[in-house]
């Protein structure tokens, strides 16, 4: 099965193949994916070195002259170490570009902290009007990536190694996979599989998101029946909360952030054992879900819900 | 001032150099202007009206050339040479840094015809004009050229160096920087401003920032295979 990089990478070609306006800037990172195509576009295909910042502000300079550019990194360089470059040079000069990520927040643990971008949505959702974007299986990139390049709206792609073995069909709002009554858990991106597992047995309703910019508020709104919400994302928790809290704002609600915790591990090891520490394995998912289901409401009656 | 009478008319008059220290008095309310005041408004008169192949009437025109004034603060001789040269109403500096002006303190370009990047905070503009050069060459506007001014002090953005090595390096023929050295930088260049962009493969031409022809000569250079610096020397700042 191909990968989230890989379907990145042959779909980011084959845009550079069809339409003369996009381009792709990178910074030594997957720089052989796309070898063949350097060859073949090399004005369009632009690898700055390892010059996070330039890449960025390259990709602002290509689309204030109408080009459509694609912006590629390791979480972290792409997102923090540029990040007044994505705030001013795609943000304020109002340049639409695409920004493709891998690593996600810890795919490679034993890299250490540097290589962790947890904070990523976060960060990205500070500048305004960017569309975001988290897939959960490599089928989704094609058609996420077709549809955010040449828009006149930025967008970020976040890639992963974590993949849900569930493939689902693309959609920009909440995808319900399977109904029940007590809450609604809505699973982002590659967190699809662990809260199927965690929530196995539970009379839930399971909600998959790949799209977190702009967020389903209306599907939120439709599904939530009981108002009680809980949310996994693969990133720092509580990251879309306060849309959630948006979408119910005239309804009492309770809800739940799962996700990266903000304390530093200072671990390496497996992605397993970090998701064990932040919570976010089945098992952990299922007694964080237990405990907050079994809290009643504060405003609730006596025998209710 | 002799041109203050058409102010409010829809008659296009030209106006001169001698011009702008009135332009930029309604600016900044200061009587005493002269264009020693300010180190960037010599290069950005002789840009306007001697080089840069853009109009007021072809300002989204993509086979124009760019300007990107990336050192963003004191724009008043930017808004003044825009001013006159027909880019936006004279009327438009007398609210300078109000709610309803267009004009700030660091110009945005969705607020202002003819200004091609918003800027403010340094060393984003020669990264900018990288891209906007590549932008122009990918699609065959190959007489189009990008000009970016900065300061000798935004020099210390690390950022200028990334796109300094990188532009070098891949021969971007189509950028020209100008650098306004007016000796304010904190702990100076020892050897030269222009030998940070002559080490990694740039053309480049020292010239005095007040000399209108010097000025002209060193924009108009224009190498087929590297990209080309003009250090427009100026008086050191607060001398």
């Amino acid at each position: 099965m191909t990968d989230m990089r890989t379907a990145f990478a042959e779909t980011a070609r084959d845009i550079v193949a069809d339409d003369p306006l996009a381009a792709v800037v990178f910074a030594d990172i997957s720089t052989a994916l796309f070898e063949d195509a350097m060859v073949r576009f090399p004005d369009r295909l632009i690898n700055v070195g390892i010059r996070e910042s330039l890449m960025i502000s390259v990709g602002g300079g290509l689309a204030l002259t109408g080009m459509h550019p694609i912006m590629h990194s390791y979480t972290p360089f792409l997102v923090e170490r540029a990040f007044e470059q994505i705030k001013l040079d795609l943000g304020h000069q109002d340049a639409a570009a695409v920004l493709v990520s891998i690593g996600a927040s810890y795919d490679v643990p034993r890299a250490g902290r540097t290589h962790h971008g947890p904070g990523d949505v976060a960060l990205i959702d500070t500048v305004p009007g960017f569309t975001v974007h988290v897939p959960g299986h490599a089928s989704e990139v094609p058609v996420l990536l077709r549809d955010a390049v040449g828009r006149a709206h930025s967008s970020y792609i976040r890639l992963s190694e974590a993949t849900n073995a569930v493939r689902l069909p693309v959609s920009p709002g909440l995808t319900v996979v399977r109904r029940g009554r007590r809450a609604l858990v809505i699973a982002v991106g590659p967190m699809l599989d662990p809260v199927l597992d965690a929530t196995e047995g539970m009379n839930v309703t399971v909600a998959y998101a790949t799209t977190v910019r702009p967020f389903d508020g209306a599907g939120v709104r439709s599904l939530a029946a009981t108002n009680t919400v809980v949310l996994v994302e693969p990133y720092l928790a509580g990251t879309s909360i306060r849309l959630i809290d948006e979408a119910l704002v005239d309804r009492p609600h309770r809800t739940l952030g799962l996700g990266v915790a903000r304390t530093e591990l200072r671990r390496y090891g497996t992605v397993a054992d970090h998701s064990r520490a932040y919570g976010l394995d089945p098992a952990r998912i299922r007694s964080s879900l237990d405990r907050f289901l079994a809290t009643p409401p504060a405003h609730a009656e006596p025998g209710g819900a | 001032m002799t041109t203050r009478g058409t102010r409010g008319h829809h008659e296009v008059m030209e106006l001169t150099y001698h011009d702008l220290p009135g332009l930029m008095t309604l600016m900044t309310g200061d009587e005493k202007h002269t264009p020693s005041a300010t180190s960037t408004l010599d290069v950005l008169w002789v840009l306007y009206d001697r080089i840069l192949h853009v109009t007021p009437s072809t300002v989204d025109a993509p086979d124009r050339d760019r300007f990107l004034l990336s050192k963003g603060h004191g724009p008043a001789a930017y808004y003044a040479v825009l001013a006159a040269k027909g880019y936006l109403p004279e009327a438009w500096l007398d609210d300078f840094g109000g709610i309803s002006s267009r004009l700030g303190y660091h110009p945005d370009h969705n607020l202002i015809p003819g200004v091609e990047i918003s800027s403010g905070s340094l060393g984003h503009g020669l990264p900018l004009g990288v891209g906007m050069a590549h932008g122009l060459s990918a699609q065959g506007l190959t007489s189009s050229r990008v000009f970016v001014l900065i300061g000798d002090a935004e020099l210390d953005e690390g950022t200028n160096h990334e796109a300094i090595a990188y532009a070098g390096a891949i021969g971007l023929a189509n950028l020209t920087a100008i650098v306004v050295d007016n000796q304010s930088s904190s702990h100076g260049w020892t050897g030269g401003v222009a030998s940070r962009f002559e080490v990694n493969g740039w053309s480049t031409s020292t010239v005095d920032g007040r000399d209108h022809d010097q000025i002209a000569e060193a924009l108009s250079r224009r190498h087929a295979d590297r990209p080309h610096v003009v250090v427009a020397v100026v008086e050191p700042k607060d001398s």
